[in-house]
């Protein structure tokens, strides 16, 4: 041990010599070992999905959620400690409380996740509190700003996006992005993709069981945010069993 | 934990020692929480609070029919006698099996109608598909309104709570400002109570409920004859319809008016 961190990790208030918070490196850790998350932004709808490890077969079905609803009209998914996500969700939905009773209208997500991830980052500052396990994806649509996509990192900074992914299999699922164009997906074809992306991605030999999860907000759901819709969900689930059994017929023909 | 943001509950024992405790009277008590003023009873040299409403909704008239609910009101927010705003909704929806219509101070409306909006996003938040019904709703406002009035700082409004029950069953209630309430196929704030109540009971069959055309019908009447004999009423009206398939705002609907008799009327 004494060679990673050499006492400089010890605390979130101290750099180490190299410019690093060795803290906000071990939560970042924390994420890569969680099951993958991906978020992408269509014509006129935005998707959150989630690869759900099942590490009990005694769970029910939808425990342990890594969706939640902040809005009316966003969603948020976390990869990493799910404890740690239910937290700052419960943060978000103040935050945009908030907001609404300022403003008497839905807080844009440029703003929550503004003050999202000034929370975030105010646990990678002191001594006595450790940072967040979490990267946490934001998605709204609305009929003035269309479909929204931020991602919040460990440390705090966040970025917007087309396309994100975060956990375990975050380099394939980029990697899987990069080949479609989402902005010109309507809503059924992103779906599907959804589906495609988080089957494809599943290690079989190193998971055994996973759930397929999404949340969906869009012109088609009427603007609100809607966490496993049952007809658009089982569209996903199809899809991505079907990507998975070409894949498996693809290398028997090779 | 998600009712962080809702600051209406707070303790209504304020000044007193607390349970089975001795008053200090040299003392003085200790201040647990520093609460905002309007929340607070009377401090020990009194506290004058504003005891009348300002910007007023006149009628609120709910019928209660065998598919489900309807409940209509004028477009008018006076000011005094002064027929100050004239477009402004009153019914509103809550949910897809709640409407709601508020008469009374219409600053007040808003305001409990913020919080019961953030309460239907708390609902949606937890994403069990489970929604609030309206039972649920008037039951919680007279819980609010009560409280309030406890405090000898009502909210003063007269709201009419209408819906679809879990089971599909309609259901109309009243609450008022002091948070008495009370069910039936027929409820009315304001000079409706007096106008119109009596016209609906006067036509309902004994046997049955009414259909939605005969209180869609009812409804069109009794506005008709608000707006003739309450002066704080307008000729324009919108209507909140609550059924199986859920809840829309109809209108606004104009009272069809007839001034022709009006120079047949001497002695005034």
């Amino acid at each position: 041990m004494s060679t990673i961190g050499t006492g400089y990790d010890l605390s979130a208030s101290q750099f180490s010599p190299d410019g690093r918070v060795f803290q906000i490196d071990y939560a970042s850790k924390a994420v890569e070992k969680s099951g993958t998350v991906i978020g992408i932004r269509g014509k006129d709808c935005v998707i959150l999905a989630v690869e759900k490890i099942i590490t009990s077969k005694l769970y029910e079905p939808d425990a342990a959620g890594r969706i939640f609803i902040v809005e009316k009209n966003i969603g948020m998914a976390v990869a990493g400690l799910v404890a740690d996500g239910n937290y700052v969700a419960d943060i978000a939905r103040q935050e945009a409380a908030n907001y609404r009773q300022q403003f008497e209208q839905v807080i844009p997500l440029k703003h929550l996740c503004d003050r999202v991830s000034a929370y975030v980052h105010a646990y990678t500052l002191y001594s006595a509190v450790r940072p967040f396990g979490l990267s946490i994806i934001l998605a709204s649509w609305d009929e003035n700003d269309g479909p929204q996509l931020y991602k919040i990192e460990p440390s705090g900074s966040y970025f917007g996006y087309f396309a994100c992914a975060s956990g375990k299999a975050k380099q394939q699922a980029k990697t899987e992005m990069e080949k479609s164009r989402f902005v010109d997906l309507n809503t059924e074809e992103l779906v599907k993709k959804a589906g495609e992306i988080i089957y494809r991605v599943h290690d079989e030999l190193k998971d055994k069981e996973f759930r397929f999860e999404m949340g969906i907000v869009g012109s088609e759901t009427q603007g609100i945010y809607q966490i496993n819709p049952a007809v658009l969900t089982e569209l996903a689930r199809k899809a991505g069993e079907n990507a998975n059994k070409e894949d498996d017929s693809g290398d028997e023909a090779n | 934990m998600l009712n962080n943001y809702n600051s209406m509950a707070q303790p209504l024992w304020q000044n007193g020692p607390t349970p089975g405790a001795f008053y200090n009277f040299t003392g003085g008590q200790q201040q647990t929480q520093k609460l905002p003023k309007e929340l607070t009873a009377a401090g020990p040299f009194g506290t004058k609070r504003s005891t009348s409403s300002i910007t007023t909704g006149s009628s609120v008239l709910g019928i209660r029919y065998d598919g489900g609910v309807m409940i209509a009101a004028d477009t008018l927010v006076s000011y005094g006698s002064l027929a100050r705003y004239q477009n402004i909704l009153r019914v509103f929806p809550i949910n897809n099996n709640i409407i709601l219509g508020g008469g009374g101070d219409f600053a007040d409306i808003q305001s409990i109608k913020r919080t019961i909006d953030q309460k239907m996003i708390e609902d949606q938040c937890y994403a069990d598909g489970i929604t609030m019904k309206p039972k649920a709703l008037s039951s919680w406002l007279t819980r609010v309104l009560y409280n309030r009035r406890s405090r000898m700082n009502p909210l003063y409004i007269d709201v009419v709570v209408g819906g679809i029950e879990q089971d599909g069953t309609p259901y109309l209630a009243n609450v008022d400002l002091r948070g008495r309430a009370y069910e039936d196929y027929v409820v009315a704030t304001g000079f409706a109570r007096h106008l119109a109540l009596p016209l609906v009971r006067e036509r309902k069959p004994k046997d049955r409920e009414f259909t939605a055309e005969e209180a869609s019908e009812l409804i069109r009447k009794c506005m008709e004859v608000l707006y003739y004999r309450d002066t704080r009423n307008m000729a324009q009206y919108t209507v909140g319809v609550c059924n199986a398939s859920g809840t829309t705002i109809d209108g606004p609907c104009k009272v069809s008016e007839n001034w022709t008799f009006a120079a047949t009327i001497k002695g005034y």
